[in-house]
């Protein structure tokens, strides 16, 4: 059995899928929020190298490297404003977060 | 059946399956350590697939950007705020039932997508920067030829937005603290011997009167 880009595909949505079930499950903790939203990320990645390599075109490959780097910057973002938030409420209750509101 | 044809299959098979089972473990697990931890390893099998479908370059990118700064900072963050995860599990399985049912739909359409279009037959020749043949040009120096060429803005806006992350988290989490004793340069430089100390002429049978505290 050769493996297609079918196969890397399907990895790819049931990546994405339990990212956003993560999110759903994981109502009150933003922490986990941040860790789904990157595992759909790297859902998107596999796409992007997949597609990149099944149509022999460099360009998907850059645009995963670029996703990559906005990952990184969200994902180094979110954790100032969790710490930062941690600091005035003492919890990280996501209900608690629209009073952040001026 | 040989040995060589169905190794990468073995191989495709034992990644995709472990990033999957620790994908699911990453939002399934009781403590968010154990979370960060799955989470690593989801990426290094993401990085095992990348390998096996030919992108090296963006296979060590994920090693060492994802596993060596992203997850590592998660771990921190996870470990330096004291948490109470037990009360913020509450409510965990209220919204299962929904979840799922969003979820299998959400995968049932990526599914049927994915399944029921085909490519067309001469799609290969919109390429807007084809590879070169991996025996001739490794894949590291393709994309390095396709970057600082074709992409350069794109690539100099992905280092400013890296900046202004950095800024951005620094300004963020920096606080002053008060009571803290620092070193003030400028202060230790304007010093002058006459403000530090004062020569007494002290009389033979009499004390020294307390000194007169300058400045």
């Amino acid at each position: 059995m050769t493996i297609g880009l079918g196969h890397y595909l399907t990895v790819a949505a049931i990546l994405f899928v339990f990212g956003i079930f993560g999110i759903f499950l994981n109502r009150k903790n933003v922490i986990i929020i941040l860790m789904s939203v990157e595992l759909m990320l790297l859902a998107v990645n596999i796409n992007l190298v997949a597609f990149s390599t099944h149509l022999n075109d460099l360009v998907g490959q850059v645009f995963a490297m670029f996703v990559l780097t906005v990952a990184a910057a969200e994902a180094a973002i979110g954790l100032a404003i969790l710490v930062v938030y941690f600091r005035s409420r003492g919890s990280i209750a996501v209900e608690d977060i629209n009073q952040m509101k001026g | 059946m040989d040995f060589a044809s169905t190794l990468p299959a073995a191989a495709f098979w034992l990644f995709a399956a472990i990033t999957v089972l620790s994908g699911l473990m990453v939002i399934s697990s009781r403590n968010p350590v154990h979370s960060v931890l799955w989470l690593i390893l989801a990426f290094f099998s993401a990085a095992g697939l990348f390998v096996l479908m030919g992108a090296e370059f963006l296979a060590m990118l994920l090693v060492i950007v994802y596993v060596g700064a992203v997850a590592v900072l998660f771990l921190f963050v996870v470990m330096m705020l004291d948490i109470n995860f037990v009360e913020l599990r509450q409510g965990f399985l209220q919204y299962l039932p929904i979840g799922a049912l969003i979820g299998l739909i959400l995968l049932a359409e990526l599914v049927t997508l994915g399944t029921a279009w085909t490519f067309g037959s001469d799609i290969s020749l919109n390429a807007a920067s084809p590879a070169p043949a991996i025996e001739q040009v490794e894949n590291t120096r393709a994309l390095g030829s396709v970057i600082y060429t074709d992409y350069i803005f794109i690539f100099q806006t992905a280092g400013l937005i890296l900046l202004v992350a950095m800024i951005g988290a620094i300004v963020l989490t920096h606080r002053d603290r008060v009571g803290v004793k620092r070193q003030n340069i400028g202060k230790q430089n304007a010093r002058r011997p006459e403000d530090a100390y004062e020569l007494v002429d002290v009389e033979v049978g009499k004390g020294v009167p307390m000194p007169t505290k300058k400045g």
